[in-house]
């Protein structure tokens, strides 16, 4: 086990252009984490396109507890904690489905898809004893913001639209890229890597990596998609801190609102099939919209503590223990909209993501080796320095920086600080 | 010409011995293997039929590959791509690529098409893969489709069905 501080100074942890290694490897931090973060905040479960239906539900995580989100008979979204109020054996064991609710497998308790305790087989042996009204599974709080269905453990938690404040814009302009049709889930890659959650949370918005280690993926695709991602160099590429643990790393600035369009921009060649089959039926400035759509937005962003919204897909981390990590890529569509469309973007999605992507497995090897390093030298800190001295406020007052700047991290260490030492 | 690994008509099917071409696509088969375990992708890429289709699908059911999300779904400019990205020396997972050794049985043909000269071979393909300390399990359902071309039996499609395949699947610099 690695050595950690039994009753560690916190907020000693986390400095401004620093954090100490044993964030990644002290296991009473994990368990600290778990409750601090994971059980008082709201935690992103699942996408509404996954239950669109009266009877849908998937499965999904909220730290290490599980939870089952459902589609009830009148529309609602519930959350609900994994577990039979009888002898404790999860009522849930599959990712997705649709059906009437949920019965635990050991002595039939069922329950309804709100939760709802229906029915306890031979009830006699309960009378004067429980009530089944007293036995629901428990609920959690929902809240849901243009699609994205979070759940939180905590009753007391500020309005979710409070805690996403200055994401909301970039979530409203993430969702644009469905070019007119609403955004749904068409599947996901899911892989883990041996190393601390915090290793991922970091990733999203650090695009100082990406030329680095995506060089082979780069010199895979197309000049004009390698030119499209030439941070390195590109002064509009930037990130925003934008409050409660959340930023913003753009990628492609002159898709950051895919709305706008001044006309100048040329549509990739290598889109050409799709400008040709969708022309048959739309009209050009239809077509445009959609094909300078296909990359999804220009940038990548960052919600603490578990979802990011990363151009065209949506990250999703788990932590298992401080050293493993569940990642999903969710790849994203448009609902009703052309099939053509749809497939190249599963193309896109195939082509760098998951553990045969030309991408991931290198962000995967990368995240491993830190924590191998950090395990062997966790008396060093972790820097998050890049780019403190060319930070700046932009107008709305939002810490700016270059896009390979590390504020987004800084950020999420704030936040992890406020809430680790938020002893209430 | 179209099978399903799970089907009935797949798992009572028989390998006949004394088919030529049945043991010639095993050949070939096994010979895939071998250059795989061996991270020889230029020669793996010659046993390819040209418009051939590799396909790691993730949904076990599926059989519409394009109008799925798969873990691999390459054609042939996709899979050279692959192959350049595993040998060009600029990926860090495949210079640090786990070691592999497979083994490929339990062959039966799944199906014949006389007309277009090509079978397709069902198999079960078992990775055991090393790196860094670790030595874990791939488990998976192949099919092979082979067409048999004046230079020879060629891969026209090849589709590894891993029996994870909707869980988390780690895997590091290798085929399957």
């Amino acid at each position: 086990m690695t050595v950690s501080p039994e009753t560690p100074d916190l907020a000693a942890l986390v400095k401004d252009d620093r954090v100490a290694g044993t964030l990644y490897t002290g296991p009473e931090l994990f368990e600290l984490e778990m409750d601090r973060i994971f059980h008082r905040t709201w935690v992103w479960v699942a996408h509404e396109s996954e239950i669109a239906k009266a009877g849908d539900f998937k499965t999904a995580w909220i730290g290490r507890r599980p939870v089952i989100v459902s589609r009830d008979r009148r529309g609602g979204i519930n959350v609900l904690l994994n577990r039979c109020r009888h002898r404790g054996a999860s009522v849930c064991d599959v990712p997705k489905g649709n059906g009437n609710g949920f019965t635990c497998p050991y002595h039939a308790w069922s329950y309804a898809l709100d939760g709802t305790l229906r029915g306890i087989p031979y009830p006699e042996g309960y009378e004067n004893v429980t009530e089944k009204k007293d036995l629901p599974l428990q609920r959690l709080k929902v809240g849901t913001y243009a699609g994205m269905i979070f759940a939180s453990f905590n009753d007391e938690i500020e309005p979710l639209e409070d805690f996403l404040g200055g994401a909301r814009l970039w979530i409203d302009r993430f969702m644009k890229q469905g070019a007119g049709f609403p955004i749904k889930v068409q599947g996901e890659h899911k892989f883990r890597f041996q190393g601390n959650w915090k290793i991922q949370l970091e990733n999203t918005t650090d695009w100082y990596h990406f030329p680095i280690v995506h060089r082979s993926w780069m010199s895979s695709v197309d000049a004009e998609t390698a030119s499209m991602l030439s941070i390195m160099t590109d002064e509009s590429a930037v990130t925003h801190a934008l409050g409660n643990g959340h930023s913003v790393s753009v990628s492609v600035a002159e898709h950051v609102d895919l709305d706008v369009d001044d006309g100048t921009e040329k549509l990739q060649d290598r889109f050409g099939h799709v400008i040709e089959e969708l022309s048959k039926d739309l009209p050009p400035e239809r077509v445009r919209r959609i094909v300078r759509s296909l990359h999804g937005a220009g940038f990548n962003l960052n919600l603490f503590p578990n979802v990011a919204m990363s151009m065209s897909f949506f990250r999703v981390l788990r932590p298992i223990s401080v050293a493993e990590t569940e990642i999903r890529h969710v790849a994203l569509g448009l609902d009703g909209g052309p099939e053509i469309v749809n497939r190249e973007r599963l193309r896109i999605h195939e082509h760098f993501q998951g553990p045969f992507g030309f991408g991931s497995p290198d962000d995967a090897e990368a995240w491993n080796r830190v924590q191998r390093g950090v395990t062997g030298g966790v008396d060093m800190p972790i820097l998050v320095n890049r780019g403190l001295g060319r930070e700046k406020p932009n107008d709305l007052g939002q810490p700016t920086s270059h896009a390979t700047d590390e504020t987004g991290m800084r950020e999420a260490y704030a936040m992890w600080k406020r809430m680790m030492t938020d002893v209430k | 010409m179209s099978s399903d690994v799970l089907s009935t008509a797949v798992v009572d099917a028989e390998l006949p011995l004394d088919d030529p071409r049945a043991l010639a696509a095993l050949s070939l088969i096994w010979r895939e293997a071998r250059l795989l375990d061996a991270k020889r992708y230029e020669e793996w890429d010659t046993l390819w039929a040209e418009g051939g289709e590799y396909v790691i699908p993730i949904d076990p059911e599926t059989t519409d590959f394009a109008g799925s999300l798969n873990l691999v779904y390459d054609d042939d400019r996709m899979r050279r791509m692959r192959i350049e990205r595993l040998t060009g020396g600029f990926s860090i997972s495949a210079t640090a690529a786990a070691r592999t050794v497979r083994t490929v049985s339990r062959f039966t043909v799944a199906a014949r098409d006389e007309s277009e000269d090509s079978i397709e071979i069902a198999s079960a393909q078992i990775v055991v893969g090393y790196k860094r300390g670790e030595t874990f399990v791939l488990a998976a359902d192949l099919t092979h489709r082979v067409t048999f071309t004046a230079d020879g039996p060629r891969i026209v499609r090849k589709v590894v069905r891993l029996i994870n395949s909707e869980d988390a699947v780690t895997a590091s610099g290798f085929l399957l």
